[in-house]
């Protein structure tokens, strides 16, 4: 079990024009840690897609809300977090609740922005989504030849790419 | 992070080139420029993405929206000078089964 290395949070307004600056921090963090430009560029799109459903329910809402991003930086993976819910959260005391949560029947839970989860899904090895005090979105992604041990995970992301 | 609609007419064929970034805050910016094009009978629309940086399931939505538009009317929606991820994109999410793309 590799140890957490560092931890990295941001608060930022649940509007737009913010969605950009998070995929900038991410693109500094993920660049640092080594992973490939393709790679970067697919988690640009996860963390995208999941603050976009936030900014989007923010609207709905008419709320003036805030997000949380929080970052885990591991040496063979990286963990993102996207929560609406404007207080920073204990990031051990999230991942605890993980557990009583699949990633196959949680995404149905929020049905609007389909196909923004849908690409989450895809694009990262793992994903879970928490209904908890709001919505929290959980993303893996390791870096290149750490997979192995994550055989299921892999093997649903082939399912998936089958489909097309 | 801004993006740029650069509109063109031509023998009949409106063409419009984007630079930047399509995401959640420039999605509804694009589709505001984007849908009156598509108004009218046998439109013929190609959208060159040459300098799009990057795109989202926002930027999907905006061009899966015109391409309902167009079609309803009888007309035509080209995706052309598409980068690598932009092709990616199209085709995990399976929408370049629908609409016409084509790469760099």
């Amino acid at each position: 079990m590799k140890q957490l290395m560092d931890y990295i949070e941001m608060k930022i307004p649940a509007k737009p024009e913010y969605v950009g600056v998070i995929r900038l921090t991410l693109s500094g963090i993920t660049s640092r840690m080594g992973y490939t430009y393709e790679e970067i560029e697919d988690m640009k799109i996860a963390i995208s897609e999941a603050c976009t459903n936030v900014v989007r329910h923010a609207y709905q809402d008419d709320e003036e809300g805030e997000m949380v991003i929080g970052f885990g930086v591991y040496q063979d993976k990286l963990e993102m977090m996207v929560t609406d819910y404007g207080r920073s959260f204990n990031f051990a005391e999230k991942k605890q609740e993980l557990g009583s949560y699949n990633a196959s029947t949680t995404l149905d839970q929020i049905v609007e922005g389909g196909l923004g989860l849908y690409l989450i899904e895809t694009l990262m090895d793992e994903v879970q989504v928490i209904n908890q005090n709001g919505v929290t979105v959980f993303m893996v992604k390791y870096l290149s030849g750490e997979r192995e041990t994550h055989a299921t995970i892999v093997s649903e992301l082939e399912e998936n790419e089958g489909r097309n | 992070m801004n993006i740029k609609i650069d509109k063109q007419q031509k023998n009949g064929e409106t063409l419009v080139q984007i630079a930047g970034e399509i995401d959640a805050y420039t999605a509804p910016k694009l589709k505001e420029e984007l849908l009156p094009l598509a108004e009218g009978k046998n439109i013929s629309l190609t959208v060159c993405l040459k300098d799009v940086s990057y795109m989202d399931s926002t930027g999907l939505g905006v061009f899966i929206g015109l391409f309902k538009q167009l079609k309803q009317n009888d007309g035509e929606l080209k995706l052309i000078n598409l980068s690598d991820r932009l092709v990616r994109l199209f085709q995990i999410t399976g929408i370049n089964n629908i609409i016409h793309i084509s790469a760099q």
